[in-house]
């Protein structure tokens, strides 16, 4: 479980980035809370710099937007979803809860290279 | 409409496929690629892909299983050699002749050469992965110095290429201001104070009188480059960046009109109506009533949508806006920009500064804002161009 900040450091419409294993970017949508890993599955763009629009996000850099629900993109160039994170909140602070999620997606989260060998397992 | 067929496998003929299934069109769909490729993304070619840092399968637009579900034929390393618009009859390079109720032009471009490079080793353009991979092979095969012909987008991102993988270069460009055209003189003083700042020289205002070369084998290589005033450049690769051309050849006598593109009503309708046109071959009538031609990433991958509502439509239902979002990356500085930054009035940075290479800019025009540029802060890029959406009419 990572701390990511006060409930009210994050009014809507606003996100940020926290420090995990890799960098999670959480986001108050209208009121509902999520996290997504913060860094783009195209390039190496901060999610968390990027548009809020409804439950989605669009990139900084060339616009591809992802559900923050699923972590799926809906459009070009990014092709890849991106983990999506459990938030919790607790005595008005917001956490971020990276490992089950991780174990759950980590097949659908992969690089599809790694999908033959997997799909032999 | 029982068949559909798209002209072109890149970025443009991809999302005309995809918005034709989008749009519940469940006819045929045949699509030709000259390319042996499936569709593959240009802008790595002149950075990650070129520099190493981003492989083939990088590049992919697509994989198997979003082309299972788009349905669609694809006839790839072959080309459109004409068309006849008035019968619907597409006639291969093979001979082979396709029967079509609707047509999409998504032929793209091809690179603007140099005379005296044709059959001399060692000069360059870029375009297609063979290009890349080719000029790839050279950069990091012994040379040590590349001149690149032409300070704009792709020339300024691949001498940032050639610096990173250690190499000495020097970029010739014709025009006194490069990028003046696109973001105003001020702000492109600032794009090309880059140059400099990463030890490259530029060197503008010169225009390239000939290629210098030697007898290599059987073959001419390239030496150097000789400018209008006398000076030679020496150098073992020369890149030659100086625009595109769209690839329309294969429309003469089709009955679709061609100047400098495929000429299009606001809808990227032409002439005939079950025969549209999309991406950097498409010159279309913008709201100013002007017919424009982008050569842009998000231009190819926005314009589909509305040229495939018309072609579905059989007339003009709609016109296409661009969001007008262009980005280049060079020298580890991120650039966006997007609406009218070329010929304002006023520019006014609104964040950060441009010495340090982080800032915010608006365009204005008569007072009000017609475009944004922005230095490595997507952030603020975003937001700036969302609240002046209504404002950036195009
Ligand atoms: C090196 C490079 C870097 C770039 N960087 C950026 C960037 O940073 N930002 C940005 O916004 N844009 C960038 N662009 C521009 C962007 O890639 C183009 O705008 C985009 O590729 C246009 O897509 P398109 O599908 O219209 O045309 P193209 O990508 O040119 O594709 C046209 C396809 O049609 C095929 N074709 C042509 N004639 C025929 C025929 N007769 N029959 C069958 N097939 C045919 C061609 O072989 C080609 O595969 C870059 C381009 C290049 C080359
Ligand atoms: S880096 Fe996010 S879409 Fe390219």
């Amino acid at each position: 479980m990572i701390p990511a900040c006060a409930l009210e450091d994050l009014p809507p419409g606003e996100s940020v980035r926290i420090q995990a294993d890799v960098p999670i970017a959480v986001f108050n949508a209208d009121g509902e809370l999520y996290a997504i890993d913060d860094t783009c599955s195209h390039q190496d763009a901060s999610l968390a710099d990027g548009w809020l629009e409804g439950c989605f996000v669009e990139c900084p850099l060339h616009a591809a937007l992802f559900d923050l629900r699923t972590g799926m993109p809906s459009c070009l160039p990014a092709k890849k979803p991106v983990r999506t994170h459990t938030v919790l909140v607790y005595d008005d602070h917001i956490y971020v809860d990276t490992r089950a999620r991780e174990l759950v997606d980590a097949p659908a989260g992969g690089h599809d290279d790694a999908v033959p060998s997997e799909s032999v397992a | 409409m029982r068949t559909v067929t798209v002209v072109g496998a890149s970025l443009a003929g991809l999302q005309s496929v995809t918005q034709l299934r989008a749009q519940g069109y469940d006819g045929r769909i045949v699509v030709l690629g000259a390319e042996a490729h499936r569709p593959y993304d240009r802008p790595p070619l002149s950075k990650g892909f070129l520099e190493g840092s981003a492989s083939t399968a990088d590049l992919a637009l697509s994989d198997p299983a979003d082309e299972a579900g788009l349905d669609a034929q694809w006839l790839l390393g072959i080309q459109a050699a004409r068309l006849d618009a008035a019968t619907g009859t597409i006639t291969l390079s093979d001979g082979t002749e396709i029967a079509t109720d609707g047509v999409v032009i998504a032929t793209g471009g091809s690179p603007r050469t140099l005379p005296g490079s044709e059959e001399l080793d060692g000069v360059y353009t870029l375009r297609t992965i063979e290009d890349a991979v080719n000029l790839r092979a050279e950069l990091t095969g012994g040379a040590s110095s590349v001149v690149v012909v032409g300070a704009g987008w792709i020339g300024a991102e691949v001498a940032s290429t050639c610096r990173s993988l250690g190499l000495r270069v020097t970029v010739v460009e014709a025009a006194d201001a490069p990028l003046a055209g696109a973001l105003g003189k001020e702000m492109a003083a600032v794009c090309t104070a880059l140059h400099d700042d990463h030890g490259v020289t530029l060197r503008c205002g010169v225009g390239v009188e000939r290629f210098s070369r030697r007898r290599h084998g059987d073959r001419d290589r390239v030496t150097g480059v000789v400018l209008a005033d006398g000076t030679t450049l020496p150098a073992d690769v020369v890149v030659v960046g100086v625009g595109m051309r769209p690839t329309t050849g294969w429309l003469a006598g089709s009955g679709i009109d061609v100047d400098d593109g495929v000429v299009c009503d606001s809808g990227c309708v032409t002439r005939v109506p079950s025969v549209v046109a999309v991406g950097d071959v498409a010159r279309y009538r913008s709201a100013a009533g002007h017919l424009v031609r982008h050569e842009h990433w998000t231009n190819a991958s926005e314009q589909p949508a509305t040229a495939i509502r018309n072609l579905l439509a059989g007339s003009t239902i709609e016109d296409y806006r661009p969001s007008g979002y262009v980005w280049s990356e060079q020298y580890g500085v991120r650039l966006q920009f997007t609406g009218h930054t070329g010929h304002a009035e006023e520019v006014e940075v609104i964040d950060g500064s441009p010495d340090d290479r982080k800032f915010v800019a608006v365009y204005r025009r008569g007072g009000n804002p017609v475009g944004v540029l922005a230095m490595n802060n997507a952030k603020l890029f975003a937001r700036t161009r969302r609240q002046l959406t209504s404002a950036l009419v195009s």
